[in-house]
């Protein structure tokens, strides 16, 4: 890809604003459309037009397997680690009520917490899947 | 902490071994994965356990995740044929946790131990999932996390074909689940609810529309292709085959029970016994599974790879749990209930002494097995003693669960059901027998490599299993009393 230059300079220009959009997405999922898994593939998508336009040896040193192992269990962790939480502030497991001082503060805080697991671990399988099959010889 | 866990207990259940896979894979660290599997499977051995007594007790638990309120919320019911399979799957997972760290770690290439116990948690919470949840939607979702984490253990098998044999329980797997959603999808589209509590009050309104004929097919298809009903059995001989030997121990005695309690809870609990009428798909179950007892133990005869031909005698076994679904009557589902937990308890233990062999010979294959008697006397015993489980002799669990189906067969005035479920035992005899021929009536080769019994950790958990199978063949309290208990819930209506 060293000689298309105007995809090399035009991806780089983009991929700040697919990770910002893919933040806004994410965090903005409790007010409209929007939520984890969405924003979570839209931010794997940063990093795999980065790794179609540059090559996956560069991306890779960008977001090693390691990082990406972590994001994807550390997400899971988040998910089941918030409804865990609500069973030990009084409530049932994932009930969200207890979570904040007011009702409605615990449902916005857990649905927060629970979608960036959800965001955290689709974007790390994403990049994951995309690597691992981009990385196969054939 | 003020937290009574007691009351969460439905919630754990499900939510320890999820949390703990994810674990395993930041740990990366083969000991301490395996250390978090043997944990967890016992904790949830007694949580089981204590379901099963607060059930006993007090009657069906339910448990609203996230608190919201029953029909619109997600509900965690447990009842006594619920608390019954989880008492299988935790049994059955823990005893084979002890054995697996040497069958494994010969088996299993070092970098991928640890994902091999991550993807069994993921199983084992799957499977939980589907037994305690009481929601048509949600059931779905644990068994897609079940089915997708058992494609990759099936995978995880030395030999290319394990590859192969995953790929098209994959295939088949996804078949399967996707005819379930077809089904539960046009059951909402009729009733609006998913709730399975909610679906059997709605459900007989409208029970004679082609819709929910069509949902009712859609279900058994789907999930017949998941318990390895004939002639949808395809991919289970050769997954069981190539998988790993401790993988096929445990999905032998657990995903087919599970499937089939899904089976059970879909007719007895969700449509009542009144569908029958509108639909005779007992009969056409009937046939069905009276053809795979007698064809599937005729084709175990002409196997000769051991695993293979023990996953031939499931298909069969799959069948004898059918019959007694189609008789409905309590007591056929006894006799269905009672097989779940001692087939659970016969495969398991064959399995286990198996993967014995295969740890110390590399080969399952019947000429290979040639005068192990003499050389692995503890595990051979074992498998001979669960053998004639299998067959159904007296004073085991194979002949208890027998007596009931010829009982359930006997008091429908269904003879020759009785007569071809003889005809299959005598089947079984002679497949048995022909293991039995080479193991103690061959002698090994000379050139053969020098081999000991294998070691303690791997002789004790075989043989709790074939304790089991004499314990509940002698003392049949605790099984057939459970059965029963569910049996009689079943047949009620909806609990």
């Amino acid at each position: 890809m060293n000689n298309h230059s105007i995809l090399r300079v035009v991806s780089k220009f983009m991929i700040p604003f697919i990770m910002l959009f893919a933040l806004y997405v994410q965090f903005h999922g409790d007010f409209g459309p929007g939520g984890g898994f969405q924003a979570g593939v839209i931010f794997a998508a940063a990093f795999i037009l980065y790794g179609l336009i540059f090559g996956i040896e560069n991306a890779r040193k960008v977001l090693p397997a390691s990082a990406t192992r972590i994001a994807l269990a550390c997400g899971v962790i988040l998910y089941a680690g918030v409804g865990v939480a609500g069973m030990f502030l009084g409530g049932n497991y994932l009930d969200y009520n207890v979570l904040a001082a007011t009702a409605t503060g615990g449902q916005h805080l857990g649905i927060f917490l629970v979608e960036f697991g959800v965001g955290t671990t689709v974007a790390a399988t994403m990049v994951t899947i995309f690597f691992v099959f981009a990385g196969q010889d054939f | 902490m003020s937290v009574s866990l007691s009351a969460h207990l439905p919630a754990i259940q499900v939510v320890l071994p999820l949390i703990s896979a994810p674990l395993c894979v930041l740990f990366r660290r083969n000991g301490a994965s395996w250390l978090i599997a043997l944990i967890v499977s016992w904790l949830s051995l007694g949580i089981s356990i204590l379901l099963l007594e607060q059930v006993i007790a007090n009657g069906p638990i339910s448990y609203l995740l996230g608190s919201w309120a029953a029909p619109w919320g997600i509900e965690y019911k447990v009842d006594m044929l619920s608390a019954f399979v989880m008492l299988i799957v935790t049994s059955v997972g823990s005893i084979s946790m002890i054995f697996a760290p040497n069958s494994v770690n010969s088996e299993i290439p070092g970098d991928r131990i640890y994902l091999f116990y991550t993807m069994y948690l993921l199983t084992f919470a799957g499977l939980l999932g589907i037994t305690i949840t009481g929601d048509a939607f949600n059931l779905f979702v644990f068994l897609e996390i079940s089915s997708l984490s058992s494609y990759v253990l099936i995978s995880l098998g030395a030999e290319r074909n394990a590859l192969t044999a995953a790929f098209r329980y994959l295939i088949l797997g996804t078949v399967g689940a996707t005819f379930y959603i077809i089904g539960v999808g046009l059951m909402y589209q009729m009733t609006g609810t998913l709730n399975m509590t909610d679906l059997a009050m709605r459900l007989p309104a409208v029970a004679e529309t082609r819709t929910i004929l069509v949902a009712l097919g859609f279900v058994t298809v789907g999930i017949g292709l998941k318990l390895g009903l004939f002639p949808v059995h395809v991919w289970l001989p050769n997954a069981y085959a190539y998988a790993p030997s401790v993988v096929t121990a445990f999905l032998a005695a657990t995903a087919t029970k599970v499937a089939v309690y899904t089976l059970l809870r879909i007719y007895f609990t969700v449509f009542g016994t009144k569908i029958f009428a509108a639909l005779p798909i007992d009969e056409f179950l009937l046939i069905l599974s009276l053809i795979a007892i007698v064809s599937m133990s005729a084709v175990a005869i002409f196997q000769n790879n051991v695993k293979r031909l023990l996953a031939y005698s499931s298909v069969a076994q799959v069948g004898y749990m059918i019959i007694g679904i189609s008789m409905v009557s309590v007591t056929g589902l006894t006799a269905t209930i009672l097989h779940l937990f001692n087939h659970a308890m016969i495969k398991g233990a064959l399995f286990l002494v198996l993967a014995a062999v295969f740890f110390r010979i590399k080969s399952v294959k019947i000429e290979h097995m040639a005068g192990l008697g003499k050389v692995m006397p503890y595990s051979m015993a074992a498998f001979v003693l669960a053998g004639f489980s299998l067959i159904g002799v007296p004073l085991t669990v194979g002949f208890v669960s027998k007596w009931y189906l010829i009982l359930g067969a006997l008091e429908k005035g269904w003879w020759p059901v009785a007569g071809l479920v003889l005809i299959s035992s005598l089947l079984a005899v002679i497949y048995f027998w022909k293991v039995i021929e080479a193991i103690y009536f061959k002698t090994r080769p000379q050139d053969a490599a020098i081999i000991h019994e294998v070691p303690i950790t791997m002789l004790v958990p075989m043989w709790l299993l074939v304790g089991a199978n004499i314990y509940f063949g002698i003392n049949t309290e605790l099984s057939v009393g459970a059965a029963s208990a569910a049996a009689k819930m079943l047949i009620g209506g909806a609990p």
